[in-house]
């Protein structure tokens, strides 16, 4: 681990971004929605994507590299993740996540949290994630705090974009948090943005410092650039009438950039949701009536959604498996296109799902989540279709910048591919 | 206090001193002349299995791949099943008059699959607190809990694991928050008014222990005995101590007769451990950690079936295989907890290749939805490591493997005639993503159908709420 350290400091440093790579013969999955294309190229150069699909030109000078037979495509973007902000979520003393005990809530900024050493980091960049939308989790307030957009590459600049959106809760969770109920929760919600357009009209006058402040200074700071529209407010809700709800806000506040989250009955009102333009990133397999809000749930939910026009992303949330298992999530949704009464996804919609869909409701489809000229070069080379279950990366780039295919998980399983001890004890076999 | 009683303690070297008129009264009367009551054995079923088969035509699968549940593959095979019961399974089978013939083209038939470790209906959804049913959280030692009591028979779970996962027989375990944490039950997985309707007939039951974490967590939290790993084992031990002198004194009165020893229903269970009648299913996440449980089973005279999550299982491999204990675990889960840690994705692997039993397990009403998936995802780990396993043979992981486990291999987990004929046909290779259960069957009737909305299990609480019977 730390040798692989070493030798990436020393890649950053040369102009290993700079590189033109041409990765040509394999198949393209840009990951805008489009179907795959075989016998693609990809052209990366400079940290950026030249150009992708068919019929691409390999510059004089680039690197060529043959993917025949295997799959070349944008690295998966983990929307909502806790990834780089926890060693292990059940170990309190690892985990950066939450603030219980906080007198500060929409302030925080999570992305002083991120630890681009955690070995998840590593671990599920050799699942094919490249990025992650870095998500605090709300603990002491409805208001989570402001998430980042952070790279899974093997060096220590990993925050792609701190502060770039701010996490509230407004559900069941919202209700507990706020007291004991929904009601409480938006009495919660509006007070504190009233009091952040009190700040802006008097800052001098602001209390905020004192024991009883219900909102600080730097927490109605945050809450303008909310209220202003420079960052979306992602909203976590499930039920039908709660989406109906927030859907609403935007009557008072009409310039929140609004993206709901979980969503498990969205369907329901999925023409409402089109109309007001905003996107969702789901729970994508979310099919139980895990608690009250969640009663209509059901594995359909992510293609009615699509089918309507509203453009899905799928959350990583929960996923005991690592952000990795978003692309089995994405797999799942094509598998439920062939169940009669179902609505699944076409695999260019899935693929998108867990690429572009989330860097596009953030309002950062410009930069990340897939592979149209222009965009940050995330990309992966697989040895079969990115979303089969057979399938794994064989070589990743991101930033343009080739990354190492090691992890700690990868130095665990040769040292125990054969458990009995040989000549001398396990602590002394490593690579 | 009669004689009898009297005698018998004096005798045992028990450790009540005994009132003299006691021993007076003994010694006026010899026990010779008394004659002993015969014995009189407690129940061992007293909440017994009400299970019956729905009603099945004989069916006909043809023209289908066929992963046999025990390592056979047949491709472009048939599977005859009726009464129940299979018939037959080969290249070319002949219809009976009146079967249901399906052409099976692109399609696999494999046994359902059996899943280990589930909580459904102990911790049902909705996940609300008046359902939290599955840890009698108030004392470390909790053997006199049946997780049958706390089974819900409406919890939407059984019919999602049914229709989107294909499993048809599962183990309902106790939680992990206690040492012992009680008596699992195996269910087949058909909706029924009752939990005794779904119970597995004749399946052994089982006594979910834990080790690590969690029980230290809970009971040093509470700031009492056991709060580090040294006192688990402590407490472990000193019940197994208890259960051995309550076995001997059962097991006396149950030959000689005389007055019964006092019950005690936590004892029962663990008596049942030691004299082979229930299998130990064991919450176990660290290596070092199944070898000193190992060593206490042998101490004490019982044998550890199976450690389930068993993330670390791999690096002791061949000590589970020398044992004859089984690891259940998940496929990629890890770093979630400490004891998590080292988790990797080659741990099936790992332990197959070694020659060790293992099987995947999902402890999750979601991951049991996609058991199929996770054996393709340890597959893929397999392969990519160099550790060949053919799809047949992985298919062992999802039934004859567990059913082993849960002392019902004879009964299901493969798709030999006169098992129950529990069966999946998938819509293509289960180890596809892209693939989905297309019919589901349990003892021959046909309780799922993708293209028939009235084979679609609704449960009660379902019924009438939002989104009541929609695909799910």
């Amino acid at each position: 681990m730390k040798r692989a350290f070493l030798l990436l400091a020393t890649m950053l440093a040369s102009p290993a971004a700079a590189q033109t790579v041409a990765i040509t013969g394999g198949t393209v999955a840009i990951g805008d929605g489009s179907a795959p294309v075989e016998g693609g190229t990809v052209v990366i150069a400079n940290g950026r994507v030249l150009a992708a699909g068919r019929g691409v030109a390999v510059p004089a000078g680039a690197q060529v590299i043959d993917a025949t037979g295997k799959w070349v495509s944008a690295g998966v973007v983990s929307a909502l993740s806790d990834i780089s902000l926890v060693d292990a979520d059940g170990v309190q003393e690892s985990n950066d996540a939450g603030a219980r005990n906080s007198p500060f809530k929409a302030a925080i900024d999570v992305s002083l949290g991120v630890n681009p050493a955690a070995v998840k980091v590593a671990n599920e960049r050799l699942g094919g994630v490249t990025r992650a939308i870095v998500t605090p989790s709300a603990e002491g307030s409805i208001f989570a705090g402001q998430g980042a957009v952070i790279d899974l590459g093997a060096d220590p600049d990993a925050v792609t974009r701190p502060r770039a959106f701010q996490f509230v809760e407004l559900g069941e969770s919202g209700g507990k948090l706020a007291g004991g109920s929904r009601p409480a929760a938006y009495a919660l919600l509006r007070d504190a943005f009233a009091q952040a357009q009190d700040f802006r009209r008097n800052p001098a006058a602001f209390d905020g410092r004192s024991r009883d402040a219900l909102v600080t200074r730097s927490d109605a700071d945050a809450l303008l650039r909310v209220l202003d529209g420079q960052v979306p407010l992602l909203v976590h809700v499930e039920r039908a009438a709660d989406i109906r709800n927030v859907l609403a806000l935007t009557r008072d506040y009409p310039k929140l950039k609004l993206v709901l989250v979980g969503v498990t009955e969205g369907w329901l009102v999925a023409r409402d949701i089109a109309a007001a333009k905003v996107p969702v990133i789901a729970a994508a397999l979310a099919d139980l009536p895990a608690n009250f809000e969640n009663l209509a749930a059901t594995e359909s939910n992510v293609g009615r959604l699509r089918a309507a026009g509203v453009p899905v992303g799928l959350a990583s949330t929960g996923a005991s498996g690592g952000d990795h298992v978003l692309r089995q999530f994405a797999g799942n949704l094509v598998a439920i296109a062939r169940v009669p009464g179902a609505t699944g996804l076409d695999w260019g919609q899935a693929f998108a799902s867990i690429t572009s869909a989330p860097a596009e409701a953030i309002g950062m489809g410009g930069e990340i989540g897939s592979l149209r000229a222009g965009r940050r070069a995330d990309v992966v080379i697989w040895d079969g279709d990115p979303l089969e279950l057979s399938s794994v990366p064989v070589a990743t780039w991101i930033d343009g910048v080739s990354q190492p295919m090691r992890s700690r998980q990868s130095e665990l399983r040769d040292r125990y591919l054969t458990p009995v001890e040989g000549a001398l004890p396990k602590a002394y076999e490593r690579r | 206090m009669n004689s009898d009683r009297a005698r018998r303690v004096l005798l045992s070297a028990a450790l009540i001193a005994l009132p003299l008129s006691a021993c007076a009264t003994t010694a006026d009367k010899p026990a010779t002349a008394t004659k002993k009551a015969p014995p009189v054995r407690y129940a061992h079923d007293p909440y017994p299995s009400t299970y019956r088969p729905y009603p099945g035509a004989p069916t006909l699968v043809r023209n289908v791949t066929i992963f046999d549940g025990e390592g056979g593959r047949i491709d472009g095979g048939a599977v005859l099943f009726a009464d129940g019961k299979v018939v037959a399974v080969g290249q070319t089978l002949d219809a009976p008059a009146g079967a249901t013939v399906i052409d099976g083209q692109g399609k696999f038939v494999t046994p359902g699959i059996v899943d280990i470790h589930s909580h459904l209906g102990d911790y049902p959804t909705p996940s609300v607190q008046a359902h939290s049913d599955g840890n009698e959280a108030t004392g470390p030692i909790t053997a006199d809990v049946w997780a049958e009591h706390s089974v819900w028979p409406q919890d939407p779970g059984f019919g999602r694991a049914l229709a989107n996962g294909g499993v048809t027989t599962l183990q309902i375990l106790p939680g992990s928050a206690n040492l012992m944490g009680g008596r699992s039950v195996v269910l087949k997985n058909v909706y029924a008014r009752t939990m005794q309707a779904m119970k597995f007939p004749g399946a052994p039951y089982g006594l979910k222990m834990a080790c690590g974490e969690n029980p230290k967590r809970v009971y040093g939290s509470k700031n009492r005995e056991p709060s580090t790993r040294m006192g688990n084992v402590a407490v472990d031990r000193q019940t197994w101590a208890k259960a051995a002198t309550y076995k001997r004194k059962w097991d006396k009165y149950e030959a000689e007769g005389g007055d019964p020893p006092e019950r005690d229903i936590g004892m029962d269970t663990l008596r049942g451990v030691l004299s082979g009648e229930i299998m130990v299913q064991n919450h176990c996440y660290r290596a070092d950690e199944m070898a000193i449980v190992l060593d206490m089973a042998k101490e004490f005279g019982y044998k550890v079936t199976a450690f389930h999550h068993a993330v670390e299982a791999y690096k002791i491999a061949d000590l589970l295989k020398a044992s004859g204990t089984c690891a259940a675990v998940w496929a990629d889960w890890y770093g979630f907890k400490m004891e998590s840690y080292d988790g990797i994705g080659e741990n099936l692997a790992i332990l197959d290749h070694a020659g060790a039993c293992a099987m995947i397990h999902s402890d999750d009403e979601n991951g049991i939805q996609r058991l199929n998936q996770e054996v393709a995802k340890a597959l893929s780990s397999a392969r990519h490591s160099g550790i060949q396993i053919s799809d047949a043979a992985a298919w062992k992981w999802l039934s004859i493997g567990p059913a082993k486990a849960l002392g019902i291999d004879a009964q299901t987990g493969s798709l030999k005639p006169g098992k129950m004929a529990d069966v999946v046909l998938w819509n293509g290779n289960p180890f596809s993503v892209y693939t989905r259960p297309e019919k589901v069957w349990v003892d021959g009737a046909m309780l799922y159908d993708a293209t028939d909305p009235k084979r679609r299990p609704v449960s009660d609480f379902e019924l009438g709420q939002p989104g009541s019977g929609d695909v799910k």
